[in-house]
């Protein structure tokens, strides 16, 4: 009932989907799999309507259509449940279901009850019982969810999209969502679910489509693959990187941080940790698996459960990043534009905005000549390409924002740097020099945490690698075992066991 | 600096500086200039008056209050911040040190240092509430500006309080040379305020916060501490602005000020400062708190009814927002 074929997608130069087939018919549940950043939201993005493709088409019941937004995809049939909800908190369920396509009689009023009888109808059809008169945000998330695949269904979709949506509920949850899917199946709705959990895929799914940095790899049966041809499938033979080769570091080489326990959020797991001075310790793991809230727990960004660290050996706690940067542990955040710069601001003052402590004249007036002449040998030192330090950094391409970002962290005398991501959304030839330059770091003394979601730049980079999921490290790999394989099987398989 | 090197940063293009118009059309002080030459001169044809020395010294006198009240609100909105209590802060600070010094018999200088430390204490509470009580400034400072009027009309009973020592009225009324007193305590004022917000760490803080707070936390700014001593700056101008009101007027008066927060916001939004903080010069308010009074001047010199007076500054402010929008 829903074909894709050959759905290119370019955004400016950059292909990101290179012909991508889907087929799904209807009582089936499709396993949409891939890699973070492998197209998978995009292509979905495309079916519903939100963007279109470059090249290919899309065939409802074997017509062709093209949606401009997301309505006409929804009347045609199409529901998406996208991982961020799009409820609004303070409407109930029957107001949500029903938001702007309200039931109205010819004066414009709604017909509550005949909304609440339609909305009751459809919680029964699911079997499930969720409190209409109640705001949203007092619902559990999983109730939420529900609320949200009974809004489709309430619009009439039989071609439903559940992205990830088991990434945040408990298992007992994911079984009644799972029976909630079985049940829509016998009546009929094609079914096409994303989901990192590899156990999951053979639960609930029919057949798999595997996408890989957006080309189409395979679909197939789930009876006729296993768990380890799957991670196979999604991790491919790649193009190798430019990586610098990596030093040995001596197995007594000391500990710079070691983080003896953190736990994210009451219930979840509690991890611990250590960095090795001169080595890069890469934290792999889907999105969502705690990395970023790891470091910042550490930092004193984020309010963990618990966190206890110590810094060459002695305990240490930050009340936030201000006391960090004191204590030389610096942050260059995932997003940067909204975490990382200051937009408004040129070149220099993005580059001295934690430094002025350096160049005070008499402890209050910054010495501008100063700040100007580090400003550049920090610039020339990280190679930013830029007309000059008075540019604004929203005219740089991304490798130079982040190097921007970088050179914040070297203008200080610090000793561990964090990257987030540090290589999103940047071209390859920028991506070789950022390496380049973390490992310039090491060798200098640096020590760094690395989190990333590309495997292959984990693999080219970490001496040793922790692997996240759930909000917990799972295993922590080095040397030859750092393999793509390893990785992705400690990040998607296997339930975490929680510790109280 | 090597040839290589050079290339890296841009070398030749860096040093040489843009022609002096050219920045200026550049900077966001443009549009503020554009709009005080364009409403000087509409007003000099209207009035013949309106050039003389007398007149133009006079307007700047007018204007110095709220031109002082907007400098503490710059460094406010810079943070994204708004502060709607200066108005009540400076009716209660003129309040208590006028009666600091006649109930309670303390010397002028004593009463006048009173009145300042209790707005800059009241300012210290709506930073402590805004930075570390996770408020909304714009709540914080409402509830602020209720209390402090009530607490100074209560302290007065509602009325002035008179019999300052004679020499007060030099805030208000004394000139040195021909310059009135007010006039120079508004440029020093602004200069005091450019040089911190220009020249200091603290003012590069001030303006990444309003730019963009996480990624300045995230990078060791610390932001609390910043936004609680924008709210005591804020405090400190309206007690800064009461004393001249005090002089001015040789009384405590508890029901000054009403409605002089919104001049001052109005003067800060003229001067091109973005409201949601990150983009702003100093100078820039001083220009907008300079044309507002200009517009005032004006429009009394051609003898329009004051409550047209309202409404055609409510036109010209929303027109020159207008304009700003479509520059940027």
């Amino acid at each position: 009932m829903l074909e894709l074929r050959a759905i290119k997608k370019s955004f400016g130069r950059i292909e990101v989907l290179h012909g991508v087939d889907l087929t799904v018919q209807p009582g089936e549940v499709h396993a949409l799999l891939g890699e973070n950043g492998a197209g998978k939201s995009t292509l979905m993005k495309i079916l519903c309507g939100l963007i279109k493709p470059s090249e290919g088409e899309v065939l409802i019941d074997g017509e062709i259509r093209h949606f401009s937004d997301y309505n006409e995809a929804i009347d045609a049939g199409v529901g998406v449940v996208f991982q961020e909800f799009s409820l609004v908190p303070y409407l109930n369920a029957v107001e949500n279901m029903f938001l702007a396509r309200e039931l109205n009689n010819g004066l414009g009023f709604m017909k509550r009850s005949a909304m609440r009888k339609r909305a009751t109808e459809i919680m029964k059809q699911l079997g499930i019982s969720i409190p209409l008169n109640v705001p949203i945000r007092n619902l559990s998330v999983a109730e939420q969810q529900f609320v949200e695949i009974a809004k489709a269904l309430a619009l009439e979709a039989r071609i439903l999209v559940l992205d990830e949506p088991t990434a945040t509920l408990t298992p007992a949850e994911v079984e009644h969502l799972f029976h909630v899917m079985r049940s829509l199946r016998s009546q009929g709705v094609a079914i096409i679910f994303i989901s990192h959990h590899l156990e999951e895929i053979f639960e609930i799914c029919d057949r798999i489509t595997i996408l890989r940095d957006g080309e189409y790899v395979a679909s197939c049966a789930v009876s006729d693959v296993d768990q380890a041809k799957l991670v196979e499938m999604m991790v491919g033979r790649r193009i190798e990187n430019s990586f610098p080769p990596k030093p040995v570091i001596a197995a007594d080489a000391s500990k710079v941080i070691e983080v003896e326990e953190v736990q994210l959020a009451k219930g979840g797991p509690v991890s611990s940790f250590a960095l090795r001075e001169g080595e890069i310790l890469g934290f792999a793991g889907l999105v969502g698996s705690g990395r970023t809230e790891t470091v910042l727990a550490m930092l004193g960004a984020y309010s963990a459960v618990r966190c206890k660290l110590r810094m060459n050996g002695v305990e240490i706690r930050f009340a936030d990043p201000s006391e960090a940067l004191q204590a030389g542990i610096g942050l260059l955040p995932e997003s940067r534009k909204e975490q990382g710069l200051i937009t408004s601001f040129p070149i220099l003052q993005n580059i001295s905005l934690n430094n002025y402590g350096k160049y005070l004249l008499g402890h209050f007036f910054i010495n501008r000549a100063r700040e100007l002449d580090d400003t550049r040998k920090a610039m020339q030192q990280v190679r930013v390409k830029a007309p000059s330090p008075h540019a604004r950094v929203d005219t740089l391409s991304g490798g130079n924002q982040q190097k921007v970002v970088i050179a914040r962290w070297i203008n200080h005398s610090m000793k561990v740097l964090i990257f987030d991501e540090p290589t999103r959304g940047i071209d390859v030839g920028a991506k070789a020099e950022i390496y380049q330059l973390m490992r310039d770091f090491t060798t200098k003394g640096y020590s760094i945490i690395m989190i990333s979601s590309e495997l292959p730049e984990v693999i080219g980079m970490s001496d040793r690698v922790c692997v996240f999921r759930s909000g917990g490290i799972v295993a922590t790999v080095e040397g030859d075992a750092i393999t793509s394989e390893q990785i992705m099987t400690h990040a998607t398989t296997g339930r975490t066991h929680h510790v109280a | 600096m090597s040839h290589d090197a050079n290339a890296i940063t841009g070398g030749a293009a860096e040093t040489a500086d843009p022609p002096f118009w050219k920045s200026l059309i550049h900077s966001p002080l443009a549009l503020p200039l554009a709009g005080l030459i364009v409403v000087s001169v509409l007003m000099g044809f209207a009035s013949d008056n309106f050039f003389s020395v007398s007149n133009l010294l006079n307007v700047l006198r007018q204007v110095s209050i709220v031109a002082i009240l907007a400098v503490g609100m710059t460094f406010v909105i810079l943070t994204g911040g708004i502060d709607l209590s200066v108005g009540a802060l400076m009716a209660l600070a003129g309040t208590m040190a006028a009666g600091l010094m006649v109930h309670f018999g303390l010397p002028g200088w004593a009463g006048l240092m009173g009145g300042i430390g209790i707005a800059v204490g009241l300012g210290l509470f709506n930073g402590l509430l805004v930075a570390y009580g996770r408020m909304p400034a714009i709540i914080v400072t409402l509830a602020t500006m209720g209390i402090a009027r009530g607490a100074g009309l209560i302290y007065s009973g509602g009325y002035p309080i008179s019999g300052l020592p004679s020499w007060i009225s030099w805030f208000g009324v004394g000139r040195i040379g021909i310059i009135p007193v007010p006039v120079i305590a508004m440029v020093i004022v602004y200069a005091l305020a450019w040089v911190l917000l220009e020249r200091t760490a603290f003012g590069r803080h001030v303006y990444a916060i309003g730019g963009n707070e996480t990624a300045a936390k995230l990078s060791g700014v610390k932001t609390g501490r910043i936004k609680i001593a924008v709210y005591v700056i804020s405090g400190l101008t309206a007690g800064l602005a009461a004393i001249i009101l005090t002089g001015r007027l040789m009384s405590g008066q508890p029901n000054a000020g009403v409605g002089f927060e919104l001049d001052a916001i109005a003067a800060v939004v003229l001067g091109g400062t973005a409201i949601a903080g990150g983009r702003g010069l100093i100078l820039g308010t001083l220009i907008g708190a300079v044309l507002l009074g200009i517009l005032n001047n004006g429009l009394n010199l051609m003898g329009i009814n004051p409550y047209l007076q309202d409404i055609i500054r409510g036109f010209i402010i929303l027109l020159a927002i207008y304009i700003a929008r479509e520059w940027r």
